[in-house]
């Protein structure tokens, strides 16, 4: 008989060996499936990690890709550490590119030392506000957050493709003949352009800087202030929290409103990094929102290790695009990144439960 | 004759406690038999090793002189022992019949198919010969507490059980669905079935039951037949005699100014209804009041409505002459009132955060603490060692997880916060439960010392020992009301049985 135990302790070597062993049974799995799709295992895994991270370009690449799963890895990651399972870091984001581009568009072409700060004050705000409609559902009348922040990302995924698509809206290019026939956003202008710093030949993204450093500040926050303080006790025991006269309410309102407002601000930088424009099909196509949720679950919802794994998965994923061609299709690439995350989800499991492979005897009871 | 039902000398241990010792156990065909006892005593471990749930470490179970050897629930039931659990184990939005023939693995549950109609017309009927008639295709949350009871009863006898064990079934039910109920389980026992029947309200077990074992502190400790007993010989077997004033150890009780004032306090409960339906007391500076009761009569709702925990529905607490806003526990916390929780680890704590965390549970706004927003981490671990130190918290440190520490020591983590915020008044559930002799001792010395300090103590067990060893003033509450107060001095541990177990005084 096969039992799922709950760990009561939880060894340390374990946190090492079992995150390291899923990526190994990760790629054990992969190479069965490449040498049955009559690829070279060993070929494609070194130009995988060559493309995501050997040399300068690729490596640089790997930053842009990274750029986004930062923000919204971040976004959960502050949610969950309380128990709250804001889903909705997708949508946030697209409030907060959305504000983020009317408040570039909207400063004009003056300074980027105005339109910048403008952009992402907009952004947070726009995240913020829309991850408040689950959060005062749920602190007030109960709602599973799950759910309401999840159907949310739909709505913002109408609004976003509404804005450009569907109405002459003030994101909405209506200059240019071609953008009459073909609609797109309107060009953000050059001082909405977020710089990028240069390390020896690294090219880094303003807004990846920004991720870092709200990480930091996450960290502080969380492990160094009141705040931080009240929002472990709650997510360890809301009935500890209440005891003690925490404020619940108020709290869940301020950690959602945190966690959305720097998914809003990853929606900023999409506007000013990358794509200059309000990109509805860009950012609904990426999945960032989601993509944020595995990351802040592997990072076991750490800051820095949120940092690390959002290089990683960007890594990977920016290693997809370059693989993919006409000997090695793109469903391949999402076959392999999807085992790598499964591998690694499947790997938390064991950190918490273990597996015991014995005739059972009971061995929950309790004094009744 | 054979008995129906036989435990021979069945004992069962828990870590740190023997919840059965040794326990001898027997009941007849058409009986009903009482099982009477505190909580604590060994009932509910003992219809648990009945029913399959556990399997007693020694001793042995015979059914109508067969013995038997239960390894998980069904087994039991295929030996025709049912079980109406307290709390209901039912399916809230399956019809009755459906949840009749829930997990009745010999017949219609079985089947692929299943014949609702068919069903539906068995379970009325049952209904209408045992006078417990419930609409067969109403879905459970439709029901009241007292009909879902019904629908527990109506599963037993659908798979035609033999032994019947009810577990304080009139917990939900209002006097009246009372006693249809125990007009139903007389019925029952008229048929020959055996009724086992858990209680500790006296006067239900007087009325109902032809024979009563009492249990006390995992051992069994007399049958006797109910029409020779009183319920005062019954309250005094189910307490004990002996206990009376062994424990106490005098102290001056200067009594001063009122510290606690509770007036007219009503509240509602977890399960709908009033839990405190008018509760007034005062506690006055350096004197313990305990609150003795029952299990379930309001006792948790009267505490955490003190605390703050809870919002009153009417009524107010005050602290030093001075209101305190209803449902708010910071405001209580500031105004001195300390609690020690009924469950010390996920109320008491926050069971995986550091002992030092918890440590400062409460005070981690203070200026010792923080300064601004930010935490003084270093203040905080030293305080949090000084403490473990000084309440000899064993195998504490400040970043060990709470919950890896034993109940014992984690109490004394709790205690080390609530004394050091230098309370007004002190709150204290069941400070001892499931703790072992030496903890108990300490705890107690613990309270002894606030009280002696000063602080106002409310101290709410259902330990009737504790209470004679600890109290200067006894009040009881039964059903969210206080039935009775007595001076320690002059309570007797029959009259304070009596009125636990909703008895009159006279």
């Amino acid at each position: 008989m096969i039992r799922v135990e709950r760990r009561l302790t939880q060894p340390k070597w374990l946190m090492f060996a079992v995150p390291i062993g899923s990526v190994v049974v990760a790629f054990g799995v992969m190479t069965l499936v490449l040498l049955v799709t009559h690829h070279s295992p060993g070929h494609t895994f070194l130009r995988l990690f060559e493309t995501a991270f050997v040399g300068r370009q690729s490596l640089n690449a790997t930053f842009v890709s990274a750029t986004p799963l930062l923000f919204t890895g971040l976004c959960a990651a502050i949610a969950f550490r309380m128990q709250i399972f804001n889903i909705g870091g997708e949508g946030q984001l697209y409030m907060g590119a959305i504000l983020g581009a009317a408040a570039g568009i909207a400063v004009g072409n003056h300074s980027g030392w105005v339109s910048i700060p403008a952009m992402i004050a907009a952004g947070a705000v726009g995240g913020a506000a829309f991850a408040l409609i689950p959060a005062i559902l749920r602190a007030f009348l109960s709602t599973n957050e799950i759910i309401t922040s999840l159907m949310l990302n739909y709505v913002g995924a109408l609004v976003i493709n509404y804005l450009i698509f569907d109405s002459q809206s003030y994101w909405r290019d209506t200059s240019s003949p071609t953008a009459k026939v073909f609609p797109q956003g309107k060009s953000l202008p050059a001082a909405a352009s977020w710089p990028v710093a240069h390390v020896g030949a690294l090219v880094l993204p303003f807004g990846l800087i920004a991720g870092a450093v709200i990480a930091v500040v996450i960290w502080v926050l969380y492990t160094r202030t009141r705040f931080g303080f009240e929002v472990q006790v709650i997510g360890d025991s809301p009935r500890a929290a209440s005891y003690a006269g925490m404020r619940t309410r108020r709290k869940i309102l301020a950690v959602m409103a945190l966690s959305g407002a720097v998914a809003g601000i990853g929606g900023a930088s999409q506007d000013g990094d990358f794509r200059h424009t309000l990109d509805p099909r860009g950012l609904t196509s990426a999945g960032y929102g989601y993509a944020g949720i595995v990351i802040a679950a592997l990072a076991r919802y750490n800051p820095f290790a949120v940092c690390l794994v959002a290089f990683l998965l960007g890594g990977v994923q920016n290693a997809g695009y370059a693989l993919q061609g006409a000997d090695f299709p793109s469903g391949l690439v999402g076959v392999m990144q999807g085992l790598i995350l499964f591998c690694a989800l499947g790997g938390e499991l064991l950190i918490r439960y273990r597996v015991r492979f014995a005739r059972g005897t009971r061995t929950s009871e309790a004094v009744a | 004759m054979v008995a129906a039902v036989e435990l021979r000398a069945i004992t069962k241990r828990f870590p740190g406690v023997v919840a059965n010792d040794r326990v001898d156990f027997e009941a007849a065909e058409g009986e009903v038999h009482a099982l009477l006892g505190e909580n604590g005593a060994g009932k509910s471990t003992l219809s648990n090793i009945l029913t399959g749930l556990y399997r007693p470490d020694d001793g042995e179970i015979l059914i109508r002189g067969a013995p038997v050897s239960f390894h998980a629930p069904r087994d039991a039931l295929d030996a025709g022992i049912c079980m109406v659990h307290q709390h209901f184990r039912l399916v809230p939005p399956f019809t009755v019949a459906e949840n009749v023939i829930l997990g009745d693995h010999r017949g219609e549950g079985k089947k692929l198919m299943v014949h609702p109609r068919r069903i539906e017309r068995q379970v009325a009927e049952l209904g209408e010969r045992y006078r417990i008639a419930v609409d067969p295709r109403a879905r459970i949350w439709q029901l009241s507490l007292g009909e879902q009871q019904r629908v527990e009863i109506l599963k037993a006898l659908y798979r035609e059980a033999r032994i019947l064990i009810l577990d304080e079934p009139t917990a939900v039910l209002t006097p009246q669905e009372a006693s249809s109920l125990f007009e139903t389980l007389r019925v029952m026992a008229d048929e020959g079935r055996t009724i086992i029947f858990i209680s500790h309200k006296l006067h239900e077990v007087k009325a109902v039951s032809d024979r009563v074992t009492v249990l006390r502190a995992g051992k069994n400790v007399d049958t006797v037949s109910t029409k020779d007993a009183t319920l005062r010989s019954l309250a005094a077997l189910m307490v004990g005699r002996e206990v009376a004033m062994a424990n106490r150890v005098e102290r001056e009780t200067g009594t001063g100014e009122p510290v606690l004032e509770v007036r007219d306090l009503w509240g509602a409960g977890d399960r709908g209804g009033d839990a405190l339906r008018g509760v007034s007391l005062t506690v006055h500076c350096g004197e313990i009041v305990a609150i003795a009761g029952v299990a379930g009569n309001g006792q948790r709702e009267l505490a955490e409505t003190v605390t703050g925990m809870r919002s009153a529905s009417r009524g107010d607490v005050a602290v030093d002459g001075r209101r305190l806003r209803s449902g708010d526990a910071r405001e209580a916390i500031r105004a001195g009132v300390a609690h020690v929780p009924e469950d010390r680890l996920h109320t008491g704590v926050a069971p995986s955060l550091s002992i030092a965390a918890n440590i400062v549970l409460k005070s981690y706004r203070g200026s010792e603490n923080a300064n601004g927003p930010l935490l003084k981490l270093r203040a905080i671990r030293e305080h949090a060692a000084r403490l473990i130190h000084r309440y000899d918290v064993r195998g504490g440190s400040p970043e060990l997880p709470a919950r890896q520490l034993s109940g014992g020591n984690l109490q004394k983590v709790v205690l080390a916060r609530e004394f050091h915020g230098a309370p007004r008044v002190l709150v204290v559930a069941s400070p001892t439960r499931g703790l072992d002799v030496a903890a108990i001792e300490t705890v107690h010395r613990y309270l002894r010392e606030a009280a002696a300090s000063g602080v106002g103590v409310l101290l709410i067990s259902e330990d009737l020992d504790e209470i004679l060893a600890l109290a200067d003033r006894i009040a009881v509450i039964y059903e969210g009301v206080i039935v009775g107060e007595r001076d320690a001095g002059e309570a007797t541990v029959e009259e304070i049985g009596l009125l636990m177990a909703g008895g009159q005084s006279e």
